[in-house]
């Protein structure tokens, strides 16, 4: 009997388990999933938690409800992963010992990395909606606040879900309209980024519709320090932005499990190619999701596509045969823009993001790059499907693991 | 597209990088950063420079924070030397892509 040993029980972790029970033989290869957590969190609802549009029960399962039968769930933390003894140790001292590892850790905020964010007004005008308790948090805030500045702050890329921070300004702008208090808010957007996205034409389209909001932005912004006394953050050059509401995106940073067995790089990302999703560290290790330090984003649709591939690639790998090197990077992320108004971006490593429609070329319904109804009701019918459908490793009808070009305006 | 600069036609991207580092020399270099706002090139601005392109041979991806910890220049120094996006200034003036660390 052989063992596969997932680490992380997160999005990817459980893909990968329901996706490999069933493709692999139970009388060769036993699967373990190790995460010492018991709460599976819906994290992009995080985004809506802190304008009461979800609430706390609409976003958390639990982790074991999604690990199907066949599969050992671990409930233990693990300490290190010893690649050199194929071993993952455990903190209560037992040792499981794999043939074949893949690590699904993921990332989580560290706000300890800048100076004073997490001080003295952390969770008092400081927030983070990147946790589900940072977000809940925030959500009490919102219900009680009176307005001022409101700034809404990206701390370094990379970041998961890099378009999150961007939907929250446009739904804080949407959300106190809403109360009657928009005139009491002024809405500052700011980022270490020379725009309002990593690439062009979406950043074109999302620029507008700041100014479009009335959102000023404030652009590359490499923050040295949050001062708490006097409510600002500064940045390496001097420049100030006060604020009375600071809502940040923290560094992101892989899990401590990384660091501890000293296979990742300075934020605890482990080197993999990007192509095959084989680790750079050793043979049998292969990397899935926010854990990577592929130049992908960090997203569930993203982790969705990988799976797919993924799992050619572990049977493969078993098999002895070359693997496929076939993921593209694609993305594939519904926008929120407030005023139950959503648009879509479908990109990869090589296409950015442009107009068009999908996921039907010339059809749609759904419409790329483009503000529309449709889209909102997209993303909220994501909620569905990913309880129902991506976290279970069922292929998500018509949306093709490959990005597609047809359809689209380049 | 193609570029003349310094008297150099070199190959860019749309957003003006270099798409090939062989095409670089220092006059090129000269030139990028006063179209970017940099001014003069001095020693510290070299020794950087030559920091990101040995980065970039090795395939390492850059970003601030491992700049900031290389012992080759400091934060604070690295944004005094190139204001306003040290990261993605530097690169475009050492003749490399634009960094991935902004997906």
């Amino acid at each position: 009997m052989k063992k596969l040993v997932i680490l992380g029980a997160g999005t990817a972790g459980t893909m990968m388990a329901n996706h490999l029970r069933s493709e692999l033989d139970k009388h060769d290869w036993e699967i373990d999933v190790i995460d010492h957590r018991q709460d599976h969190y819906y994290q992009p609802g995080f985004l809506f938690l802190p304008f009461d549009i979800y609430k706390p029960k609409d976003l958390v399962k639990s982790i074991s409800s999604f690990i199907p039968k066949g599969v050992n769930l671990v409930s233990d933390k693990a300490d290190k992963i010893v690649s050199g003894e194929k071993k993952v140790v455990m903190q209560n001292g037992d040792v499981i010992h794999y043939d074949i590892l893949i690590i699904a850790t993921g990332c989580d905020i560290a706000p300890e990395e800048v100076e004073g964010m997490n001080g003295a007004e952390w969770k008092k005008s400081v927030f983070d909606f990147y946790s589900f308790e940072g977000s809940l948090a925030l959500r009490n805030k919102l219900r009680t606040w009176k307005g001022g500045k409101l700034v809404v702050h990206i701390t370094e890329m990379p970041i998961k879900c890099p378009v999150a921070p961007l939907e929250f300004a446009f739904l804080a702008d949407s959300y106190f309209k809403h109360k009657k208090m928009r005139d009491k808010v002024e809405i500052t957007y700011v980022t270490p980024l020379s725009g309002a996205f990593t690439k062009p034409k979406a950043t074109a389209v999302l620029g507008h519709l700041l100014d479009d909001k009335h959102i000023n932005q404030v652009n590359d912004f490499g923050i040295r320090k949050v001062d708490n006394e006097n409510k600002k953050i500064i940045d390496y050059e001097g420049r100030e932005v006060p604020f009375d509401l600071l809502v940040t995106v923290p560094t992101n940073k892989g899990d401590a499990v990384i660091e501890r067995s000293g296979l990742g790089d300075d934020l605890n990302f482990v080197p993999t190619n990007k192509a095959t999703l084989q680790s750079l560290v050793s043979p049998e290790i292969f990397v899935i999701g926010d854990a990577t330090n592929i130049p992908a984003s960090k997203a569930g649709s993203v982790s969705h596509f990988e799976a797919e591939i993924l799992t050619e690639n572990i049977k493969r790998f078993i098999k002895g045969e070359p693997l496929k090197e076939e993921f593209d990077g694609h993305a594939n992320c519904f926008v929120e823009t407030g005023n139950g108004k959503a648009l879509l971006i479908d990109f990869n490593y090589t296409h950015e993001p442009v107009e068009g429609t999908f996921p039907f070329p010339g059809i749609g319904p759904l419409r790329l790059l483009k503000e529309s109804r449709m889209n909102h009701m997209g993303k909220l019918a994501f909620r569905w499907i990913y309880w129902n459908m991506l976290l279970k490793g069922t292929h998500i009808p018509f949306v093709p693991t490959q990005m597609k070009t047809a359809g689209k305006h380049f | 597209m193609e570029k003349i600069i310094a008297g150099k036609t070199i190959h860019v991207n749309e957003e003006g990088y270099l798409t090939a580092l062989s095409e670089w020399d220092k006059s090129i270099a000269s030139e990028i950063a006063k179209e970017e706002g940099v001014g003069e090139l001095g020693d510290r601005h070299w020794q950087v420079i030559e920091y990101l392109q040995g980065q970039f041979k090795q395939e390492i991806p850059l970003s601030i924070r491992k700049i900031g910890k290389s012992g080759v220049v400091g934060i604070e120094e690295f944004y005094a030397l190139f204001p306003q996006g040290p990261l993605k200034k530097a690169s475009k003036i050492a003749g490399i892509p634009k960094p991935a660390s902004c997906i």
